[in-house]
């Protein structure tokens, strides 16, 4: 059984069976213009957003790569800059610590001077007229 | 068989489906849209996303019924967007009702009957117009594209009743629009 036999069947009205055909066949024949017709290519409104998001996303992407690129040689100066201060102030330690271990070394063998003239201050030689009684103590402390 | 073999031969498959559905798909969107650049644009959609998932398409219905959901789907798409871009500017390009009613094959024999037929073709789109997105897709699918109640019921997701009952209704705003009582 054909379409059109089924739509008989279907609709008991001939008036509106018979402008459902006409309807079909307008609709087929312009669907067979329209389609055969020689085609234009068409930009559609989606594919400028897409190609605009496209864009956009790729600015973004440039710009934080760029972004980043500058943060990562701002901070490697950064560390650089603290090395050396890091450096510098070891170095300024290192020769403080020298320096005080110099001094403290000059200051044992002042020391040792000083106690030295002062013992031989000490034992400086009795004058001539006490001579006899030293020998006689020196005799006394050997016995 | 290699993958290779395999694709190849999908492809070729793909390529005859296209071949023999895609001025159905055309003829549909036509209809629903009333605009030929917009009705291309979407046919071309409905392909693409088609060819995407060819691949999962496992036979469950024809390969038209298919085809036919994933249009109606791209349709409702594009008036969601259109109702979402109110503020927007739009400019539609769809074809005035008496318009479309000027196309006629010349089968009819006399002036008279030429002239009936096209005042009955006005009529129909005046009607076709006035009804709801899903009712039209019915009334579309049954009278235009001549398909069975059940395609219907799975192009569109609806059960066969309800696909009945959007029938029924279409079919009395058309009739109605005939005897000119709307």
């Amino acid at each position: 059984m054909s379409f059109r036999d089924k739509l008989a069947g279907e609709i008991d009205d001939p008036v509106l069976a018979q402008a459902l055909k006409h309807f079909k066949a307008s609709v087929d024949a312009w669907s067979e213009a329209a389609y055969s017709r020689p085609r234009a290519v068409v930009r559609t409104a989606r594919h400028s957003w897409r190609r605009a998001a496209g864009w956009a996303l790729g600015c973004v992407l440039a710009a934080g790569s760029l972004a980043g690129g500058v943060y990562e040689h701002y901070h490697r100066q950064e560390l650089a800059r603290i090395k050396t201060m890091q450096a510098a102030a070891q170095e300024a330690l290192q020769a403080r610590q020298e320096a005080e271990q110099s001094a403290a070394a000059s200051a044992v063998t002042k020391d040792q001077d000083l106690l030295a003239t002062v013992d031989s201050d000490v034992s400086r030689e009795v004058p001539a007229a006490m001579e006899p009684l030293a020998q006689l103590m020196d005799e006394d402390g050997a016995r | 068989m290699t993958a290779r073999a395999a694709e190849e031969i999908a492809a070729q498959e793909f390529a005859g489906i296209v071949e023999t559905h895609r001025p159905q798909i055309f003829r549909f969107l036509l209809a629903s849209l009333r605009d030929i650049d917009l009705a291309e644009t979407l046919t071309q959609e409905c392909f693409l996303k088609a060819h995407r998932s060819w691949k999962h398409f496992r036979g469950e219905s024809t390969a038209l019924t298919w085809l036919m959901r994933i249009a109606i789907n791209l349709q409702k798409d594009h008036w969601r967007n259109r109702r979402m871009q109110f503020w927007r500017h739009t400019r539609s390009n769809a074809v005035d009702v008496d318009d479309a009613g000027e196309w006629l094959p010349s089968g009819e024999s006399t002036v008279e009957q030429q002239l009936l037929a096209r005042e009955q073709v006005a009529q129909v789109w005046k009607a076709v117009e006035r009804l709801s997105g899903r009712q039209r897709t019915v009334f579309l699918l049954r009278y235009v594209e001549e398909r069975e109640l059940s395609e219907i019921a799975q192009a569109t997701g609806l059960s066969e009743g309800t696909v009945k009952a959007h029938l029924s209704r279409a079919l009395g705003r058309v009739r109605a629009e005939l005897r000119g009582t709307r």
